[in-house]
Parts: structure tokens; sequence; C-alpha cells
């Protein structure tokens, strides 16, 4: 097998430096009560070519662009990937590396770490920014984890209009923890519901959306003023961070944390992962973050080099009483953020996230005209909630059958919008596509 | 890392067997970690100290101090309310390696009982329990 | 001795991204605006957003000077123990590049997201089959992610019992992730010491064990690198009295089809697949974390799982007492491609092989360096085998000095200071991909090193020169964090 240098005679030979006659023998220590009994029950291997075949057929089977064409955000956008970050992502010296605990060979990782978390808090609007969690949803998790341990409070409130399943994960980590978790309610022009606040105490932080799940932009700061208010840190949270190149960032908006998705920045959709847990917050809260972060130092020679830092957070240090468990980051996919951010440029991404805008603007007028209702009136970004026909799940079949995928039903995330669909247009969908789905859908 | 023979332990402070000194200065005590503890931790990067007003026994954790690759709790010597705490650590965590006994205190205690001090040891004590941990 | 492996060469010095590039560069290729400009309300938008305007020639060259200055498993042996840097096999990269699993929607009918279903119920299979579970969820992103998930199982099972337990047990040789992943659950760590022989003693963890006692945390083989061989009498202990037993499976690369995990007493377990599985750590990241679990934890799993029909898959919710989610979607489908395609190249016969000869690498290095550098346990050892700088205290030297002098000498160093119970511990696992000639390349460096720390322990102590930087001042990083330009 090529990944399995050993031949008999060097087999041969190191058995007998280590004063063994076999390889069975080099397990004595594990008792017969242990043993795996017979052998692994595995398909034959296959060879490279045969993979390829195999792996062809299955992903043959996924509607995928260019055959379909899917209208489906929700917390995984379709974006194009310039080919230049596909490539440097496969510069093995980034790819086969481990964590950089030894700086001095992996200075490469550690700039590149640096620089990612630089422009995420530029993104942002935030002073420091981690190199990176899991995903979204974890993100949150441990953003409100870290409002809980810094405030000493026990509380916090959720906008309902948070990504339905992200907070699914809110409540699985904060389960056991018996925290209170209020949830925020929705106002008839599809932003949060602000007024629970006013009779809540001892709130730790309070979490919003934006733009939220229905694609509408929240009024973050009409937030901020009422988390300050109550002395509850505000948490700012997206999956769309496109949004940023264009919006007003949550930094400026009085977040205290901000954390969110970032697949949308140069990292292939892949089926819901590996993604990007974007975080970051203001400096002095910077003890009490979750995640590894890079640092800039001098060598012993005055040189400028990099190194993971403040490490006495982290479990590795603190073991129980680490800021969280949190070991690995999600390196990779952070580099694929920072090269993708780097090859727009600010401009670059105001001009994009401008497209976005203008190309989901025009699905909605166009179903507009065709005589749907546009659920909620508060500007949206690139993505937005349209209210079909009861019967609608029939069309949607038919689309499918056309190869359309005509958004994503809300109704098993809120059923009192059931018939309702969430539809995404992003800069992927050519005025030909939108039309052809709006003129699927009329027929 | 210095020897047990060439540990800076001054007589006019009683220690703990964490490590820590306390003195007392008139009506208050005062206290922070000796040279041995300085010296295992390395270069120290941060202090993390209560607050003036809060109150905690003998042998309660008050903070915590850290190099860059360790930490270790802080532990009161005697009980009592804190009146200060030695805000230059903030900015110079470093005095706690340079001047352990002195600019890099960290604590000053109301205690409130005087006997818990006379219950320290004094320095001779203090180097046997030292010397018999090597 | 020969040439050394590692030696100086060319490579260029490259500024932060902000500090080059022009206004009014770009390196993107903005896409045809077939639509009209829409309105947007001013109040709404920024002004300007401060990143860098770089061309793509700047691009390629800034990352691939970056890439230069980095060390991976491509460029040389990785000893990292407890971290199974193994070969990451190029084939398996392609196949999670393409298109129909890498451009796919996470939230697609079911109708066409078949193939990935199949895929991730086939790799459920593999991975009971391989660890003698019964189920698994594959939902859990990284491996202290799974230990978590494996927190939550436990607390579920106790809770659906009507029990509400405390604490859990964690033996001092514990990865940090062990404890702060209890934690994280509201479970207190009640620590319990390895023995003179480097494992758990049935009688320790007895001491310990009581009603309140959700269960154990171990890691088998453990971080010293040693079979747990009492494992299956803890187990009985820890079951005795209520509680579960969560395997640690990091170290599962010594025991491919030939420790059973399920016979061995284990309730829950968690895989890395980028340890055992051969998918590429990346930096530091992405990973995957799978829970296996037994029947009794079964119903407990994350949702949503995949299950199958006349061979139709869906995703289904239908696990009343599922824990939830600790994923927003299905877990890293990208690495879960990697680790299939592995499996499916590797197949029965080699998986195993692949467990001998990690072995056998590591029993090799134990043999070959046991007179250079302190062997802390002389026993055999399984994939991992852990020393110290005992031999080298008399010149003062550290473990510290002699990982950074091995820089020098073009490898990269092995696991330093963990486990905690070893003082100045260098954890070394060659793994199965390393051939002779590179481990005795290895030996022979490290000899000459403690050669050097006798005669020239200056040199040790002034290491690394080769690298593009020197030792690097993490005080001053923490004391003054400078965490974004």
């Amino acid at each position: 097998m090529r990944y399995l240098p050993h031949t008999a005679d060097e087999i041969a030979a190191m058995l007998e430096v280590i004063g063994k006659n076999s390889l069975d023998e080099l397990f004595s220590t594990v008792p017969e009560d242990c043993r795996y009994q017979g052998n692994l029950n595995l398909p034959e291997p296959i060879s490279e070519w045969e993979l390829n075949e195999l792996m062809s057929g299955l992903s043959a089977t996924m509607g995928v662009s260019p055959e379909y064409k899917v209208f489906i955000g929700a917390g995984s956008y379709e974006h194009f990937i310039p080919e230049s970050v596909s490539f440097l992502l496969t510069r093995s010296e980034f790819v086969t590396s481990y964590t950089p605990y030894q700086p001095e060979l992996s200075q490469g990782t550690l700039q590149a770490m640096y620089e990612y978390q630089t422009l995420t808090a530029r993104l942002l609007g935030m002073e420091v920014a981690n190199a990176s969690l899991y995903d979204g949803a974890s993100a949150l998790a441990e953003a409100l984890l870290m409002a809980i341990r810094t405030t000493r409070k026990n509380r916090v409130a959720l906008s309902s209009l948070i990504h339905p399943l992200y907070r699914r994960v809110v409540q699985t980590y904060l389960g056991p923890t018996g925290y209170d978790l209020i949830e925020l309610p929705r106002l008839e022009n599809g932003t949060t519901d602000l007024s629970l606040l006013e009779d809540l105490d001892n709130l730790a932080a309070v979490a919003v959306q934006s733009p939220n799940f229905y694609g509408c932009i929240e009024d973050l700061e009409a937030v901020g003023e009422r988390a300050h208010a109550k002395d509850a840190l505000f948490i700012a949270s997206f999956t769309e961070p496109l949004a940023y190149g264009l919006l007003k960032n949550p930094g400026s908006q009085g977040a205290d944390i901000v954390c969110g998705e970032g697949q949308s920045l140069g990292i292939p959709q892949s089926f819901g992962g590996p993604g990007l847990g974007m975080f970051a917050s203001r400096m002095k809260y910077v003890r009490g973050m979750p995640g590894r972060l890079v640092g800039q130092t001098t060598d012993l020679n005055g040189k400028r080099g990099f190194v993971l830092t403040l490490a006495t957070r982290e479990q590795h240090i603190r073991r129980e009483k680490a800021t969280s468990n949190i070991c690995t980051n999600n390196s990779l996919c952070a580099l694929a953020a920072a090269m993708y951010m780097a090859s727009l440029g600010g401009r670059g991404m105001r001009e994009l996230a401008l497209l976005n805008h203008d190309k989901s603007e025009y699905l909605k007028e166009e179903l507009r005209k065709a005589g749907f209702t546009i659920s909620f009136e508060t500007p949206t970004f690139n993505e937005f909630v349209v209210e079909c026909p009861t019967d609608f799940h029939r069309t949607y079949e038919h689309l499918l059958a056309k190869k359309i995928v005509a958004g994503l039903s809300l109704e098993p995330y809120y059923p009192e919008l059931a018939h309702h669909y969430l539809l995404c247009a992003t800069e992927t969908k050519s005025k030909e596509d939108m039309d052809a789905l709006v003129r699927e859908v009329i027929s | 890392m210095k020897e047990v023979n060439e540990l800076q332990l001054p007589d006019h402070v009683r220690y703990t067997e964490d490590h820590e000194w306390a003195r007392v200065e008139g009506e208050k005590t005062k206290a922070g970690i000796n040279d041995y503890a300085q010296d295992q931790l390395g270069d120290i990067v941060y202090v993390e100290l209560p607050q003036a007003g809060d109150s905690f026994d003998k042998g309660q954790q008050f903070g915590t101090v850290e190099s860059v690759k360790a930490v270790a709790e802080l532990y009161m010597p005697v009980g009592g309310t804190i009146l200060a705490v030695n805000s230059a650590l903030e900015k110079s965590p470093e005095l706690v390696n340079k001047d352990p006994y002195g600019d890099g205190w960290m604590i000053e205690v109301q205690p409130s009982d005087a006997a818990e001090f006379e219950a320290l040891m004094i320095k001779d004590v203090y180097l046997e329990t030292l010397k018999g941990q090597a | 001795m020969k040439e050394s492996l590692g030696t100086t060469g060319l490579i260029l010095n490259e500024p932060l991204l902000w500090e080059k590039g022009r206004r009014g560069r770009s390196g993107f290729s903005q896409p045809r605006r077939d639509v009209d400009s829409r309105p947007l309300d001013k109040g709404l938008t920024l002004d300007e957003l401060d990143l860098p305007d770089l061309s793509e020639v700047d691009i390629v060259r800034h990352y691939t000077r970056l890439s230069q200055w980095n060390f991976g498993v491509d460029t040389g042996m990785y000893p990292l123990g407890s971290c199974t840097m193994k070969y990451n096999p190029k084939i398996n990269e392609k196949q999670a590049r393409v298109p129909g699993f890498a451009a796919a929607h996470p939230l697609l009918p079911p109708v066409v997201s078949q193939g990935a279903l199949k895929l991730m119920h086939a790799l459920e299979r593999f991975l009971a089959e391989i660890t003698g579970m019964d189920a698994v969820s594959l939902q859990p992103a990284a491996g202290a992610q799974g230990e978590l998930t494996g927190m939550l199982l436990i607390h579920a099972f106790h809770k659906s019992k009507g029990m509400r337990r405390s604490k859990i047990i964690v033996p001092d040789t514990a990865h940090g992730t062990n404890p702060s992943s209890a934690a994280l659950c509201g479970y207190s760590p009640v620590p319990v010491r390895s023995n003179e022989q480097g494992m758990l003693s049935a009688e320790a963890v007895a001491g310990v064990m009581d009603e309140d006692t959700a269960g154990i945390m171990v890691t088998n083989p453990n971080t010293l690198g040693l079979f747990e061989e009492n494992i299956r009498e803890i187990a009985e202990i820890v079951h005795a009295k209520g509680g579960l037993v969560y395997g640690d499976g990091a170290n599962m690369n010594a025991v491919m089809g030939i420790a059973d995990m399920g016979r061995a007493g284990v309730d829950v377990l968690h895989l890395n697949l980028h340890k055992t599985f051969s998918t590429p750590h990346g930096g530091g990241g992405p990973g995957s974390g799978p829970v296996c679990v037994k029947t009794k934890l079964e119903p407990y799993l994350p949702v949503p799982r995949v299950t199958e029909e006349k061979g139709r898959y869906i995703l289904s919710e239908d696990f009343p007492e599922s824990i939830g989610k600790v994923h927003a979607f299905y877990g890293n489908f990208g690495v879960m491609v990697k680790a299939y395609s592995y499996i499916r190249s590797m197949g029965a016969e080699n998986l195993k092989r692949a467990s001998q000869l990690a072995v056998l690498n590591a029993n090799y290095m134990k043999e070959m360096l046991k007179g250079t550098f302190h062997l802390a346990y002389d026993r055999p050892c399984m994939h991992e085998c852990v020393f110290s700088d005992k031999f080298q205290h008399p010149y003062k030297i550290l473990t510290l000095d002699m990982a950074k002098r091995l820089m020098d000498y073009g490898f990269h160093p092995p696991t330093v200071y963990f486990p905690l119970v070893v003082d100045g511990a260098i954890m070394i696992e060659p793994t199965e991909t390393e051939s002779k000639e590179d481990l005795d390349l290895f030996v022979e460096a490290c000899k000459a090193i403690a050669n050097e720390a006798q005669q020239d322990p200056e040199r040790l102590r002034q290491a690394p020169q080769k690298c593009k930087v020197r030792r690097l001042d993490e005080t001053a990083a923490a004391r003054h964090p400078c965490l974004a330009g």
C-alpha cells in the first residue's frame, strides 16, 4: 500500500532491534478480553482510479451548480471563489502542518492568522478577533458563555430571528448549565421585538443576528442601547459576513462581542462544513475570550515574528478552568477567508456586496410583479421571505424537477409562517436564472 | 531556576506553604508571592487581583498569577477584607519577578484575626519545608 | 555523520497584507452586472471598509512566501506525540473538492443530496465497526467538541434515569480538553493518579468511584503511549455504581483491528478524523470528532441522523431524547469525505497493518533512543513513547533546548512538556507513514544533539538558528498583547 513504506526486510530488522519475533508480539500488553475478534468487516480496498469513479458517482446525485440553480441561503451561501484562493490553499506547507506551537517553523501559519484576526476585526468593527472557532453556531454559544463568565450573571436574551439551528446549538451547549435563556419575539416588520428587555433583570447578554434569518437588517444601534441600559453585553451575530462589505458593522453600533459564520468568505459550502466561526470582542474582554490568539512579538535578533499568546486562557494550561474546551481552530478555513478578503479588498468587497443586494432586490421585484407578497417590509441584504400560495409545495416539486431549488420553506422553523419561503440571490444568480425561476413559478 | 540556597527569603516577612509572604504594617497586612514562587513561574505576564472591599477567609483563593505557560492560584495568607491592590502590576507584572517583597506586593488586607498571622512560618521554618521538598 | 537534513536556503521576507498593495488594486474578478442598482438607505451603509487593496500577483506571492516559512508533514517527519501526523493522501483532497460535494448546500431536499447522505451513512458504519461500538454521530466538528458531546450524552443518560451526578473521574495523564469538556457540562473532575507503570489501577479508580460520579474519562492507549491494561476491570467498577465509561479515542491509530473498545467496556468514544484517519491538520484545523456509542446511549445522539429505507437516505429528527445539536448542520462533511476515501482506499487489512507499523515504529524509536534520552517508562509502548530531559540535567539543558535544536536538523520537534506527569516530557509518535531511513535519520539527529548538550550546550540554548526567526519573546507577547495590526 503506497502509504505504508515498510518492506519485509525492514520490518525484520526493526523487530530484531526491538527483540520481538513478529508484529503480533508488539501487542502483548493488549489483554485477550479487549481484543478485536476476527477481522474488521469493511469493504475491500479500492485503487485510486476506482475511488475517483466511486466518488464521481456519488457526487453526481447532488443538486449543485451549474446544473441546478439553488436559491437557498439560510446560513450557507453560494459565492464565487477565486481560483487563486483555491490554488493557494493547496500549498501543503499550509495544509499538512500542525497548530503553530513551535513558532520558529510555523511563521507562515502565524502571520497568516494574525492577518486573518486583523481583517476580521476591521470587517466587524471590533478591537480584537481570535483565530477562529468551529462555526457560527458554536461561536454564538461561546459568546453567550463568555458574557456569562464576564458579567457573572446567569440570564441571556436571544432574538427568535437568530438562525433556528444556531439557537438549537445554544440550547444544547447551555442545557446542563442551568442558565436562563429568554427568547425575544419578532415584530410585524421582520425584526426583533426588544420590549421584553424592559422587565428583565440580571441580564448577562442580549444577542441579535443581522442580517437576521429572514434576511432583514436589524437596528443594531437600538439593540446596543437597550442592552447597555440593562448592564448586559451586546452580542451581534451573523451568518452572511459579506453584508459587512456594505452595511454598518456591529462594532460601530455598540457591539461588545461579534460572532458568526464566515463560510461566505472563500470557503466552499461543502454540505454544511467545515465552516468558520468568526469571533471578535472589545479588547477589555480579551482575557475571557475562547479560542486561539496570535500576537506579534520580536525574536532574539529583534526581528518581527508571531506567536500563539495568552495561552493561559486555554484548555491545555487552565484545564477545567479554561475559557472553553476548544483545541483546534478552523485554521485552513480562516486562511481561506483572509485570502478571499485580501483578494476583494475594501472597494471590491463593497462592489460585490452591492451586486448581491441588487440581485436579490431584482428577484424581489419580479416576484412582486408576478403577484407575490414580500412578507417583511424591512430592508434586506441578499435574502428575503416571500409569502406563497398554500399549495406552493407542489410548485416547489415541479421546479425541483426542472433543476431549480426555489428557496427554503420556513414551516419547519416557524410554524406560523407556513407557506412562506426564504429565497436567496447572490452574485452567482444571473438575470436569466432569476427570470427562469419567476417564469416557472407563474406557469 | 535558583537553588534553594540562592533564594531571597527575608526575615521581616512570614511565609505560607503556598509560597506567599505576609507582613504586618500597622493596622494592615500586606502580602504577595515569594522569591521561590516567582522563580518557579518564570516571567510573570499577568496578575489577576480582587477588588478593594472583597472579603476572603484564610486559605481562600483571591486571584491568579500567570506566566507564559502556567497559571497559579493565589491564596490568602490571613483572612480579611481587601483594602487595596497593587494596580502597578497591571502595566508592569514584571515587578513581581524583580521585587517580590517590595514593588511587587499584591494585596493589602484588613485582617479579621491577628492570630492567623502569628501562625504563619518564619523564614527558617519555611526554608526547612523547601529543603524537604527538594 | 552524513550531511544534516536541515540546511539553509533563500526564503523571502514578506510584509503584512496592509503593509503592501496600492489603493485601487484588486485581486478579484467582479462578476458582470446584469441588474440595475437598487437604492439602499444611506443610514444603513458604511462609508469605507478598511481592507487592503492588492492585485492577484500580490496575493499569490504573499501566501507562497508565507507557506515557505512553514514545516508540514510533506516537508519532513513530524513526530508530535498524540497528534498522529501521518501522511495526508492527496487523492482524498481531490474527492473533497469534487463539485458535487464542495458546492452542495446543506439544506438541499434529500432527493438531491443522496450521494452525501449515503457517504455519511457508510462512514458511520465503518467507524462503528472499527471501534466495536453500535452507533455513531459525525456531527462534532473537532475532537474537543466530540468530548463535549460525549459528556452531554452521559449527562442525558443520567438525567433520563432521574439522576443528577456531579463528578467525573479524570486521570492525571489526561489531555487538557478532558477536564475542560467535563467542566462545560457542569461536572467536577476528580483526579486519579496513574501507578508506577504509568497506567490506571482498578484500586485507584475504586477508591474514588461512587454514586455521585457520572463516570470516567479514559484515553486508551493513554498519553504515555501505554495500553490501559486494567480497562475492563475499571469499566466494571464504574458500571457497578451506575457510571459510564468515556473513551478518548485520540490514540486509536495504535489499535485498529487489534483492540475492540466496545469489548473493553467503553460506552462512548470520540475519534479524531484528522489524526487516525489521515485528514490534514491544516495548520490547526478543521478537524472532525465523531462520537461512537453503545446502544444504551443511541437515543441521545445529536440530530438529525442519517437513516436509510429501501436504499433512500433521509435526515431524521425523530429522536425525542436527543441532546440536540452541537453543529448548525451535520458536522464537517468536507473532512468526512477525506476520511471515507481513506478507509475505502485502505480496507480492513491495511488499517490493521497501519496500526501494527505505527507501533513498530514507536518501539523501534524507543529502543534506539533509550540510551540517549531518559525513558520515562521502560515498558512496551504502543504508537508513541515518552522520554524526559533527565540525562541532560547535569549540563543544564532542558527539553525545550533540544526541541529547538531539532529544527536545525530538519525535523519538527516532538510534543514537549506533555503529559504533565513526566517532568520535561518528550513524546514521540512517528506514525506508520515514516520509513525506517527517516527514523534512523531522526535517531542520528537526536544522538548528535545529546552529544552537543554535553560538548557545546550553548549551541542548543541559541537554537534554532536556521529557521526564519530565532526564539521569540513570548513574555512580551503575553504582557503587552498586540493581536491586530
